[in-house]
């Protein structure tokens, strides 16, 4: 589905990515480990176009340097980790955003709008909150109606940037059941950026280690999850550590 | 369709009332003689509808509509409730074009009153060539900081250029001073005429982007995974909003706090959703300025008021008035 090839970034004389080559099959969902600043978003915004990036993306045979941005966002969605809302749009406003490329203008519609939003409202739960103001969302609710857009924009990858990074546990484990839902339809793949190495290991299908723009290890869970690469990325005993972590939750 | 119907009644309200006040009837009557090409009725009536008030009450409708509807194409554009369209500095360049036409007495052959205009026009396009010209050299992307940065930094470079050119006009002073506070006494129907055109251009190009200025109030990253160009919609939209702007200005000189007020307070009625906003605001600055103009021209008649210390003043009471509404109603 998606073919990285050599991407490499850089601002000025610091290399951000540095020759990542990768390939995504459907029904994978990847991810994307590292320590702070190993380019973990850069890969994501590198392969989306958002930064500019040396090296060739190919999503479905397709570079997508040559795709318009209409044509791209059918096919790739993108969900980020906040979101600032200036604005009282309501949530089926933000939702409806994600049918923009497939309505050529301000007056046509596409056919199945009405059906693709309103599945997403209801698959997030938030059909009830529809005419609510996204200003008097909690965080967890703002990050389930961007996820609805993306989920309304219906493409067939989808790159998460740390979707649940400021959200307790009941929404974390909300956002990520449901795009292990979504990931079960045909022609679905996900990429993901996780710090939570708990919550990669419980939801990954495949990860890639990132340390200093590098590739340290792509491959199966227990490969990347290995103590040895591990402790030498993160220069601590992980397993120790987390082990320590889950002791403290068995002792009471 | 009730801020067009609003507008429509204001604009009968604008022409009847005045220092000479003609009865509604009339007014319709004269107005629908006029259109129709048929012989008018006896009495002064007629001269001052057509000749002098219809043309100033609809320029001054058509440039409260521009500055309203560019105020909400920026402030979702930029997603900044400070914005309207004078951020861009556009407008600050077309006010030097205007100030140096009156001070130096520039005036275009054949056209006698017309080098004002003609100047502001040519300067605000020089400026938006050269705002646009720097925010792409110094930030391909055209980032929303730059953008703000540069016009910001423009229109303090414009107006400083301004102050020595009113420093050197002499007796040129006074016309100055009334202009740089907004007037559009004395607009006649070819005024009218290059303001509907350019509302016409510039607006439908505005309207038609609504979809893209919702995705952009959002937020310009979610504008562009959803499969806006936003390099793309976002040069279009500032060349139609300064082009606009400059228009305005060149007819109408600065008139302040329609582009920044009208759009806030149709926001709190409509809502953000700019297919309802911009539409809305469209009609709510045509009826805001008409009612200032309205205030500025019969407060203390025979003298006249600049609108823009009017709408200030309305504009300023009003949105407090508006905000705190809507606050206690939360």
């Amino acid at each position: 589905m998606l073919k990285v090839e050599q991407l490499t970034v850089s601002y000025g004389d610091r290399t951000i990515l540095n020759n990542v080559s990768f390939e995504l099959m459907t029904g994978e969902w990847l991810m994307i480990v590292g320590p702070n600043g190993a380019g973990k978003s850069t890969l994501i915004n590198a392969i989306t176009g958002s930064v500019a990036a040396k090296g060739r993306v190919f999503f479905e045979g397709k570079d997508v340097r040559t795709m318009k941005a209409r044509e791209l966002s059918r096919g790739v969605g993108v969900l980020s980790q906040s979101h600032y809302m200036g604005y009282a749009f309501t949530v089926e406003e933000v939702v409806r955003l994600g049918r923009y490329a497939y309505a050529p203008t301000i007056f046509s519609r596409h056919s199945g709008e009405e059906q693709a939003v309103r599945a997403a409202l209801e698959k997030t739960g938030l059909y009830e909150q529809r005419r609510q103001s996204v200003l008097t969302l909690s965080g967890g609710e703002l990050q389930r109606t961007f996820l609805a857009q993306t989920f309304a924009q219906d493409p067939k990858l989808l790159l998460l940037d740390e979707p649940t990074n400021h959200l307790d546990l009941v929404y974390q484990k909300q956002v990520f059941e449901l795009i292990r839902d979504w990931l079960k339809q045909k022609d679905r793949a996900v990429i993901s950026v996780v710090h939570d190495l708990s919550l990669a290991r419980a939801y990954g299908t495949r990860a890639m280690l990132l340390d200093k723009g590098q590739v340290v290890v792509d491959g199966t869970m227990s490969k990347v999850f290995s103590d040895d690469v591990l402790n030498r990325v993160y220069h601590m005993d992980v397993r120790d550590w987390m082990t320590q972590m889950l002791a403290q939750w068995k002792e009471t | 369709m009730l801020f067009a119907a609003a507008a429509v009644l204001t604009l009968l309200l604008s022409v009847c009332v005045g220092s000479v006040s003609i009865p509604f009837r009339t007014t319709v009557s004269v107005i629908w003689r006029g259109v129709w090409g048929l012989p008018q009725m006896e009495g002064t009536a007629p001269a001052i509808l057509l000749t002098s008030r219809l043309p100033r009450v609809l320029a001054v409708m058509l440039v409260g509509a521009s500055l309203s509807l560019c105020g909400g194409a920026m402030q979702g554009l930029l997603k900044n409730p400070l914005a309207d369209g004078s951020t861009l500095g556009v407008s600050s360049g077309a006010s030097l074009g205007a100030v140096v036409a009156i001070a130096f007495g520039v005036t275009i052959p054949g056209m006698p009153f017309a080098g004002t205009m003609v100047m502001a026009m040519v300067f605000a396009f020089c400026s938006l060539l050269i705002i646009l010209g720097l925010a792409y050299r110094l930030d391909f992307s055209l980032s929303t900081n730059t953008i703000i940065l540069i016009g910001v930094i423009f229109s303090m470079f414009a107006s400083s250029i301004m102050s020595i050119v009113i420093t050197f006009s002499g007796e040129k002073l006074r016309s100055i001073t009334f202009w740089t506070m907004g007037s559009l006494q004395g607009t006649n129907y070819r005024n009218v005429l290059v303001l509907l055109g350019a509302l016409v251009l510039f607006g439908g190009v505005i309207l038609w982007h609504a979809r893209e200025l919702n995705a952009f109030a959002v937020g310009e990253e979610n504008a562009r995974h959803v499969g806006v160009n936003v390099r793309r919609v976002k040069l279009i939209l500032l060349i139609a909003v300064s082009g606009l702007i400059g228009v305005c200005v060149s007819i109408g000189g600065t008139i302040g706090f329609v582009g920044l007020v009208t759009p806030h307070m149709v926001r709190l009625l409509v809502g953000p959703n700019h297919k309802r906003l911009l539409p809305a605001s469209l009609f709510a600055g045509g009826v805001f300025l008409m009612l200032s103009d309205l205030i500025a021209r019969t407060l203390l008649n025979p003298k006249e008021l600049p609108i823009g210390v009017v709408t200030s003043i309305i504009g300023a009471i009003a949105f407090v008035y508006i905000y705190g509404s809507s606050r206690k109603g939360r």
